[in-house]
């Protein structure tokens, strides 16, 4: 029971750390219909950046460099698709932001080396012992963290202006943009958030029980894939269920990783895929996703 | 059309640059005009020529030139099953590498004997020659099985999801360590055919003008061979009927079903069509290293996905090109970097070849999409078609077809490639060029 409850509350934690990568996806796919699978290089420019000034500046002022530099690659990203935005299609763009990752990743790789980096975040190694369940300080942060910037972006999404023009730009662009709604600036905005929100996540990602910051931390990164497809590319609601319930399925199959043994050790890496595929068979626009119709 | 049987003779006629007259007549009637036929007849001799200097090669060049083609020849043959699947058909697959991987080992397993001292694997020890063919259909199998997903999603959501497959495989590949050997890898036979091994004995010491065939001389013209019948069987399909359909599924599947095709059995249909070129160039891979779990994963499928790009999707020889850049380009680095005195040892923290070749690919990847969608591949076409003219036909067919159309969707059409032709109008939406007729 008191490995079920650790177990769950890693899993809402990590959780919260794949949802707000995913949420990153999700508004990108809305304001452009560009999958950016650079998220994961943006994630690992970000960590990188904070984990080279923590040391002379302390963790926030490296944290908020860090969230800048994240943020200028997402809008450099933007801004070499824009060339094509209107002409390519959804796969080509898509293609374009593979070829941006490897040489982002190809870079961070060689700079960071083989050692894992601290990002000094102030959580330390210090964990929190409730009733004899122990969880890391820095799992709990994950969550409260995550909580506020989703609420956070929620209510940005539903009153302000720029919200309003996402959402109606994601409805219909061209009626959006005969209103006046700058489609540029929505998907420039888009890219800046996604950058923002990557970088939250790469200092809870590579925190405490994790061994830290090195080339692997793209290959944690691409969990969110799952997580944002499960929940429907274009729902951003979907994104933050699909995070939770892909950490929940993680953690609790690493958990109890010697009951799945007939699977392979180490099951739980992979059960995010796994998840993805059962429930594409049965709802191929994810659980919460626009179905695509065709009318004929 | 009889090119297929034409290739010698469209060599021989190189020089002769102005048809028949009679020719002509036939020509008008059958639809493509004069220059067209010059351009397709350049086209043959080059790749007659090309064929022809390749077969030559391991005269010349022997030792790790001749193991990096080898590379590439397996990595074009992957490369077209690929550019069969995304650029022909519009689905993006990242899953290019699980399929390599189940003809890979389907081959070790199947050919192999059994043996590992820390951690044992088994082996059937099954002839080389069933052992290729059931890797092959064992990943088309594959293929099929992952099918009715494939076939159900739409657009995007099939490249996220076919992430999915890389990753479950290479788990599987490293567990299920009696076939695969673990993490480590396992050995598989060498190639034999009719009790010629395609290893460095059996017959040994064998000469071919004074020059040592081992391994990889004998595996060069096995390779050769299947390159060519792997992108001949390739480029007929695309000028086939069921070919046209897996372009029309790319180009719009709304229009596609109305005009009475199938679209999910299509794109299942691409799917296992391209997962058993896949299973083909894991075989070939199989002779030429010895495979392990690790190189099975999402790299390799991007580098096939930067592949097709590179030479343009949907292009068969750009996949061949494109495969050939994004392979020999590491490991030519590697091989001179004495030469090119910039890069670095690996590890010394500098700037070293792998890196190096990433960034170059990576950057051709982008460069390629938003500059030159159609690749390479394009640019060898437009080149072919400025030297036998037929370029400057086409371009007086698009001005008189839609005279509005060109300059304005078109800044560079002076120079256009031919394939304008057919695609001026909605040249904008497509990513790869569709002209089969020019390829």
């Amino acid at each position: 029971m008191k490995l079920f409850l650790e177990l769950v509350i890693n899993g809402l934690s990590v959780g919260a750390v794949y949802a707000l990568i995913a949420l990153g996806f999700v508004i990108i796919f809305k304001a452009t219909e560009v999958v950016n699978f650079a998220q994961g290089s943006l994630l690992f420019l970000g960590g990188f950046t904070i984990s080279e000034f923590s040391d002379d500046f302390g963790f926030f002022p490296a944290l908020l460099l860090g969230i800048t530099v994240a943020a200028f690659g997402a809008l450099l990203i933007e801004r070499i698709l824009a060339i094509r935005a209107t002409q390519a299609s959804v796969n080509t763009l898509a293609i374009v932001t593979i070829g941006v990752d490897i040489i982002i990743a190809a870079e961070l790789v060689r700079r960071v080396g083989v050692d894992a980096r601290t990002l000094r975040d102030p959580f330390g190694a210090s964990t929190l012992n409730v009733a004899g369940v122990e969880v890391a300080w820095s799992r709990v942060a994950a969550i409260i963290v995550a909580a506020v910037l989703v609420s956070a972006f929620f209510l940005a999404f539903k009153y302000t202006k720029w919200g309003i023009a996402m959402r109606a730009s994601a409805e219909d662009p061209e009626a959006a943009a005969l209103m006046g709604i700058r489609r540029a600036r929505v998907s420039a905005i888009a890219w800046v958030l996604a950058g923002l929100l990557a970088t939250v996540a790469v200092v809870f990602l590579v925190a405490f029980p994790t061994p830290g910051l090195d080339g692997s931390v793209t290959r944690l990164a691409l969990k969110a894939f799952p997580a944002a497809i499960l929940g429907g590319l274009d729902s951003t609601g979907g994104a933050i269920i699909g995070g939770l319930l892909v950490g929940m399925a993680e953690q609790l199959a690493l958990g109890y990783d010697n009951y799945l043994s007939f699977l392979g050790g180490s099951f739980g890496e992979i059960m995010p895929y796994v998840i993805m595929i059962i429930v594409l068979l049965v709802r191929p626009s994810g659980l919460f996703g626009t179905k695509d119709l065709a009318r004929v | 059309m009889s090119e297929t049987t034409a290739e010698g003779r469209a060599a021989s006629s190189v020089g002769t640059s102005t048809a028949e007259p009679d020719n002509r007549a036939r020509a008008v009637g059958a639809a493509p005009p004069d220059p067209q036929r010059r351009s397709r007849r350049l086209q043959w001799s080059l790749a007659g020529v090309a064929i022809l200097l390749l077969a030559l090669f391991p005269i010349y060049q022997g030792g790790s030139l001749l193991y990096i083609g080898l590379t590439c020849m397996a990595a074009a043959v992957g490369a077209i099953g690929l550019t069969l699947l995304t650029g022909v058909t519009g689905q993006l697959s990242l899953a290019h590498a699980f399929f390599l991987a189940v003809g890979t080992y389907s081959y070790a397993f199947l050919s192999g004997e059994p043996g590992g001292q820390a951690v044992k694997y088994g082996g059937l020890g099954l002839h080389p020659v069933l052992a290729a063919i059931c890797g092959v259909l064992l990943a088309g199998f594959a293929g099929l099985l992952f099918s009715p997903i494939a076939s159900r999603l739409r657009g995007i959501y099939l490249g996220v999801a076919s992430l999915s497959l890389v990753l479950i495989g290479q788990h599987v590949l490293f567990n299920w360590q009696a076939v695969t050997g673990g993490f480590n890898g396992r050995p598989a036979a060498p190639f034999r055919l009719f009790g010629f091994e395609f290893s460095n004995d059996s017959p040994e010491n064998l000469f071919v003008l004074d020059v040592p065939f081992g391994r990889n001389e004998r595996l060069w013209y096995l390779f050769l061979v299947l390159l060519v019948l792997a992108a001949l069987f390739a480029r007929n399909l695309l000028r086939s009927r069921p070919g046209r359909a897996l372009q029309m599924v790319r180009d719009r599947e709304v229009a596609a079903s109305v005009m009475g095709v199938g679209v999910a059995r299509y794109k299942a249909y691409a799917f296992v069509l391209s997962s058993l070129y896949a299973g083909l160039a894991g075989v070939m891979l199989a002779l030429i290293l010895r495979p392990t779990p690790d190189s099975f994963g999402l790299v390799l499928s991007i580098s096939y996905l930067a592949m097709i790009v590179i030479g343009g999707l949907g292009s068969v020889v750009g996949a061949i090109v494109g495969a050939t850049f994004v392979t020999a380009l590491p490991a030519l680095f590697q091989q001179y970097s004495d030469v090119f005195s910039f890069l670095a040892q690996p590890g010394t923290g500098g700037l070293d070849a792998a890196t190096f070749a990433k960034f170059l690919y990576g950057g051709a990847v982008v460069f390629v999409l938003l500059v030159e969608p159609g690749g390479l591949g394009a640019v060898g076409r437009r080149f072919i078609g400025t030297i036998s003219g037929a370029s400057r036909l086409t371009k007086r067919t698009v001005k008189s077809a839609n005279p509005q159309d060109s300059p304005t969707s078109n800044p560079a059409a002076p120079q256009d490639d031919s394939g304008s032709r057919r695609e001026a109008p909605d040249r904008a939406r497509s990513q790869s060029n569709r002209d089969e007729e020019h390829r």
